[in-house]
């Protein structure tokens, strides 16, 4: 009876790490292919024959980026919305969260703004009254209009009031007692002991402004002022290859290496960040979505 | 008494940190909000947002739902919403399963470091590596489907192929991610449940099928419930990204179709009304099953 029981978890345990192992592998398979095909060489990229393994490995796809203006330009707007972005996003998630973390009976409208900024997630007016917004405002074509909308992301604001209510009483009641004002209490202490949650609501909007790319597309009216992740969305998905002009340099990248270079390039801030905070974020998301 | 102290403390500054926030959501949400009256205005764009505009009633409503695709495009929303919702949930569940059961920390820790990637990245990114993988001539997918001596597959440009796709690829994109709430309900389950069953000589299959999965009923059946407000939410980033004019037939989506009425097309007010309807109706879907959820499972959000 033991020594069945024995064989059958056995095998119960290679069905497991077989069944995990091979969707990692679906995961880190088309990484390591783009990231093969982006060394390879033209010829073998273009006919599909480049596999795990670089075929005729060469920079040029690299290079090729490095020089390319149009790149740059959008990485510095990347940049600059992650930048300006995620600090307005953290700051407001960080004034908002922490009167709502108070029970009703020390704040008594707290509940009132709570919804009113609930609502907001269950509807909104749709695409087209926002986009009319941006163009009646005139923001348009600068940075605000990628930042400001999303400024306060709700989502953010749950998952940091709820790790503040985890924070023990006592030792805001102390500082209370001691004379210490709201402002004192969430700058010294409630921040200093956040970190985790902090660090979980930073990597969520970083990567929010990473990865958008709708707004800057229908905001911005002139392609220069485009973001990473819309740029090569007009070059992945509009296949505007307008920007690869010069036939000297064609003779030895292709459209195919290049993209793959690009998409490569936009993935590892991401890839080299999140491993990281990985700790942190699976605790904030079982805090933010599953309170009991 | 110490409750009585804290009442003393003046709450201004409460106020004043709401504020901003206060602020940023009458401008970006509640103005967009109203701006909802362009759907039953014959909306003029040169006299803005706050301009004066022709009343025509529900004009825009009779237009949008005389359309011939529109039924098709909320069948489209529909059919491939809840398919990702429903295998996606079944899928995380049994995933967490699976990592709940490895002992090796490390081994567990780099399978879900790996398998929490593709959340992370755009569906920009992933279109672009998406198209190349699932191309028909050079596509690596496709080689390894003639392996087999089957015929290659036109997945992105075939209109039976492309929604399966799109479920196909959405649940692997966030298949990873959504296992962490998953696993969470599992760790939480007593393990003396476990002891038990296995004194009862129970195996690993019975044990997850007689302890683990009625442990996880509550937080499966409230995932469920909250799921369900996102039927009509098929994946604009993603479907956006991927699809082609050979495709719009079982494709398109009802954000792809506001999208290309209003900003492609012109039409505000038709593109308006498709998007109140899309908002009206999820909003009286999430209301209903956050009620629900909190009436069942006792569900705060905050």
């Amino acid at each position: 009876m033991k020594k069945k029981i024995n064989i059958k978890n056995r095998i119960f345990k290679v069905i497991i790490y077989s069944t995990l192992i091979l969707i990692s592998l679906t995961c880190v398979l088309p990484i390591i292919n783009l990231l093969a095909v982006s060394f390879s060489d033209k010829s073998s990229s273009v006919a599909g024959l480049v596999g795990f393994w670089p075929i005729n490995f060469t920079l040029a796809s690299y290079k090729y980026i490095i020089n390319q203006p149009a790149f740059w330009n959008a990485m510095n707007w990347t940049v600059g919305r992650v930048i300006l972005g995620g600090g307005i996003n953290l700051l407001l998630t960080v004034l908002t969260a922490f009167p709502l973390s108070k029970q009703t009976s020390e704040f008594k409208h707290r509940t009132l703004f709570a919804w009113f900024m609930f609502v907001t997630t269950i509807i909104s007016g749709g695409l087209i009254p926002y986009y009319i917004l941006i163009q009646t405002m005139g923001i348009n074509n600068t940075i605000w209009a990628l930042v400001l909308p999303s400024a306060l992301p709700v989502f953010n604001v749950i998952i940091l009031l709820n790790f503040f209510r985890q924070i023990p009483k006592e030792l805001s009641e102390a500082a209370y007692i001691d004379g210490a004002g709201h402002n004192t209490i969430l700058f010294k202490i409630f921040l200093p002991i956040s970190m985790p949650a902090l660090a979980t609501i930073t990597l969520f909007s970083i990567v929010g402004h990473w990865n958008s790319w709708f707004d800057a597309m229908i905001y911005m009216d002139n392609p220069v002022n485009y973001p990473l992740a819309t740029y090569l969305h007009s070059i992945i998905v509009n296949n505007d290859t307008t920007a690869l002009k010069s036939i000297q340099e064609m003779a030895f990248v292709s459209e195919k290496t290049t993209k793959a270079a690009q998409i490569f390039v936009a993935m590892v801030p991401i890839l080299i960040v999140y491993p990281f905070l990985q700790k942190y974020f699976v605790k904030g998301m079982i805090i933010g979505s599953v309170k009991g | 008494m110490l409750i009585n102290k804290t009442k003393k403390i003046n709450n201004l500054s409460l106020y004043i940190m709401l504020l901003p926030a206060t602020i940023v959501l009458i401008i970006f949400a509640y103005l967009p909000l109203m701006g909802i009256v362009i759907a039953f205005q014959d909306f003029i764009p040169a006299r803005g947002f706050f301009g004066i505009q022709k009343w025509v009633g529900l004009d825009n409503f009779k237009y949008i739902f005389t359309m011939p695709d529109t039924m098709q495009v909320i069948f489209n929303t529909v059919y491939i919403a809840s398919f990702k919702l429903f295998f996606g949930l079944i899928l995380a569940v049994a995933i967490a399963i699976l990592l709940n059961e490895i002992r090796n920390k490390t081994f567990k820790k780099t399978i879900q470091t790996i398998i929490y990637m593709p959340h992370f990245l755009s569906w920009v990114l992933l279109s672009g590596i998406f198209i190349e993988l699932l191309s028909p001539s050079t596509g690596l997918i496709n080689k390894f489907i003639e392996l087999f001596g089957f015929k290659p597959i036109f997945f992105l440009g075939d209109k039976h192929w492309f929604p399966i796709t799109m479920i196909i690829t959405d649940i692997w994109k966030e298949l990873g991610f959504a296992t962490i709430i998953y696993l969470a309900a599992i760790t939480s389950i007593d393990t003396q449940l476990y002891e038990a069953a296995t004194v009862d000589g129970a195996g690993k299959w019975k044990q997850i099928w007689h302890v683990t999965l009625p442990g996880m009923r509550m937080i499966i059946v409230l995932m469920s419930l909250l799921s369900i407000g996102n039927v009509l939410n098929a994946g604009f980033d993603q479907i956006v990204n991927m699809y082609n004019a050979q495709v719009y037939e079982t494709g398109d989506i009802l954000d792809t179709l506001v999208y290309r009425l209003g900003l492609i097309d012109g039409q505000f007010s038709a593109a308006t009304a498709v998007g109140l309807f899309k908002s009206g109706v999820s909003a009286v879907l999430i209301g209903t099953f956050y009620y629900l959820s909190y009436k069942f499972a006792d569900y705060r959000i905050f």
